[in-house]
């Protein structure tokens, strides 16, 4: 269970002229538990948005907390610990890596973990099995469709039951009926505690979300 | 699954990669091999040859006084008075501490003696080390044996004095018989009749006494000026000298080889470095997204930069091995040119398995490969997860 805090965040890209500011001064409060769709136009500053919150990109100014630490105030080794401990990421177009099976990329984030291998292979299998790919570990993700794609690449972010999940346009490559099925999935994550924040502009999928959060030109809106 | 594993599987993905840091290593470590190697063999070789040479140590009596003669010529017939050494001193050269390189040790015991009415010179020495002092010596008839009371005459006292094999000759109230004559040497030996030591001191009246001594020493790894200090210091009353024309003139060229090869090993050693840089920073920035998801799912930059160097040893491992193994037969066949010019000239320079030279060229693989890799690995290490991931 975590909450999270976004305190007056902004992110600018460039200097000068050339300042482009994606996010600006953002205020968001989440309770643990919590599925939060943020929707927005292209270029409206979610995905930026997300990355921030994904420990992946400084903010410019602002604070970003999780459960009382200030993420960005960790080093750069402890703040991919951060990711590897607290977040799980699912990623849009997937990114799995193409020369892993489904169950090592799932595996991935248990990797820099001490541990014994078959332990792992073990919580591997419980978040392929989650998804419903346990009979699918042994293939490349090459040779599984772009639904199972997106559930192998969810298997990765939840293998290490992480209490918060950042998903960006997690259903943005699928068809209906499998976009469906993935937000089924997210729903169930959330329904046993799993804080998830989705960037979407899917509104079949920001239906699932508790709170949808508007963006517009790096300002949040509303909900 | 560990970091390894990923390494592997990112080796066996990007065979072609690989394949071109393999291939730049090995070629790089394979030069360095071939070169000390041939080195090595040459070294081995020429000590081999020197000790050939025979004496390269002469011991005389310590004297205030200048040679008065050149070449062979002798200006004046200036006679200084001439100091002797005793026989059972030279013992103690078995003692040195560089003892093990001491071939051996040639007494040799020098004076005038009359036949007839000419005046020649006599040497004693000791016939058993003839072969390891004065190799190059070629002969007429055989050398007189212990207690035989013979002479082999140099090839222009023989042709002075009329000496043939079988003659007898009169010196000094004894009787003696030529039992061989030296073909000519070009050297001073050619005016000398030789004799048993024991049986010079004798004639001469100087039972126990040596003018000089001549000692082999074998110059593979032990330098001659050490041995010279070493017998100098165990023989006080007695001048050492390094007969070093023929050992540094040939050293010399060698190190000159030596240090042209280790040179050329360098530059091939860092051109497959290079090599090596390239082809892992491509294979970095190709690998830019799969860093990107590698950071964002919380690997630390501590993890990227192990995959990258794991991938680095374990080729350099493999090119460490095959370079070593490559190497040595490209020794072996460079020797067949090096040793001669014909092909069974190179046969007679052994290339042996050398463990240390092995441990070396692997030491050599993975020093050069990770030295290579470490800075595209500190790239990977350092790139920023949200713009890797942004390439995708």
């Amino acid at each position: 269970m975590s909450t999270i805090r976004v305190d007056s965040l902004t992110k600018q890209y460039g200097s000068g002229e050339a300042a482009v500011l994606a996010v600006r001064d953002i205020n968001i409060d989440i309770p643990s538990g919590e599925l939060i769709a943020i929707m927005g136009e292209s270029g409206s500053g979610k995905s930026t948005l997300l990355t921030v919150m994904g420990a992946l990109n400084s903010p410019s100014r602002g604070k970003y907390w999780v459960d009382g630490i200030d993420v960005y105030a960790l080093g750069q080794e402890a703040r991919a610990d951060f990711r590897r401990n607290t977040l799980g990421f699912v990623f849009q177009s997937f990114h799995l890596i193409p020369y892993l099976t489904v169950r090592e990329n799932v595996m991935l984030p248990l990797t820099p973990v001490k541990g014994k291998e078959k332990d792992k292979r073990a919580m591997a299998e419980r978040a392929l099995g989650r998804v419903g790919l346990a009979a699918k570990g042994h293939r490349l993700p090459g040779q599984i469709s772009g639904g199972e794609q997106e559930r192998a690449a969810i298997a990765r972010a939840l293998v290490n039951k992480p209490p918060i999940l950042l998903a960006d346009e997690p259903t943005g490559n699928l068809d209906t009926k499998t976009t469906r099925e993935v937000m089924d999935l997210l729903k169930d994550l959330n329904s046993d505690g799993m804080t998830i924040v989705m960037v979407t502009h899917n509104h079949e999928c920001a239906r699932y979300a508790g709170r949808v959060l508007r963006l517009s030109d790096g300002l949040l809106l509303g909900e | 699954m560990n970091l390894g594993d990923i390494a592997l599987r990112n080796l066996r993905r990007r065979k072609s990669k690989a394949a071109f840091v393999l291939i730049g290593l090995t070629i790089g470590v394979s030069a360095v091999v071939v070169f000390v190697s041939l080195v090595e063999a040459l070294t081995q070789n020429i000590n081999s040859k020197l000790e050939e040479y025979g004496a390269n140590i002469l011991i005389v009596p310590k004297t205030e006084n200048l040679s008065m003669s050149y070449g062979g010529l002798s200006l004046g017939g200036v006679l200084f008075d001439m100091k002797e050494i005793h026989e059972e001193e030279l013992a103690k050269i078995r003692e040195i501490e560089n003892s093990q390189n001491v071939a051996a040790v040639g007494p040799m015991l020098l004076g005038a003696v009359e036949i007839g009415n000419r005046k020649a010179l006599l040497a004693g020495m000791d016939f058993k080390v003839v072969y390891q002092l004065r190799p190059w010596w070629k002969f007429e008839g055989r050398l007189p044996e212990k207690g035989e009371e013979g002479i082999l005459a140099g090839a222009e006292a023989a042709r002075v004095l009329g000496l043939g094999v079988g003659k007898i000759v009169a010196m000094n109230g004894r009787k003696l018989m030529v039992s061989a004559i030296l073909e000519t040497t070009g050297s001073q030996d050619d005016q000398i009749l030789f004799t048993q030591l024991a049986t010079a001191q004798s004639i001469l009246h100087k039972e126990g006494r040596i003018s000089l001594a001549e000692v082999a020493a074998l110059c593979a790894g032990c330098p001659i000026e050490e041995m010279v200090k070493q017998i100098s210091a165990i023989l006080p009353g007695a001048n050492v000298m390094a007969i070093k024309q023929v050992v540094e003139g040939r050293m010399e060229t060698l190190n000159h080889f030596r240090k042209a090869s280790y040179g050329l090993s360098a530059i091939v050693a860092l051109v497959g470095a290079l090599v090596v840089l390239v082809t892992m920073m491509g294979s970095v920035r190709e690998r830019t997204a799969e860093i990107g998801i590698f950071r964002a799912i919380g690997f630390r930059s501590s993890h990227i930069m192990k995959i990258i160097l794991l991938e680095a040893g374990l080729v350099s491992v493999l090119a460490g091995v095959l370079g070593y193994l490559l190497g040595l037969g490209a020794t072996k066949i460079a020797l067949l040119f090096f040793a001669g010019g014909s092909a069974h000239a190179g046969h007679g320079i052994a290339v042996p398995l050398d463990p240390w030279l092995a441990g070396a060229a692997l030491a050599l693989a993975l020093v050069l490969g990770l030295a290579a890799s470490f800075y595209p690995a500190r790239v990977a290490a350092r790139m920023d997860p949200c713009e890797a991931l942004r390439t995708l």
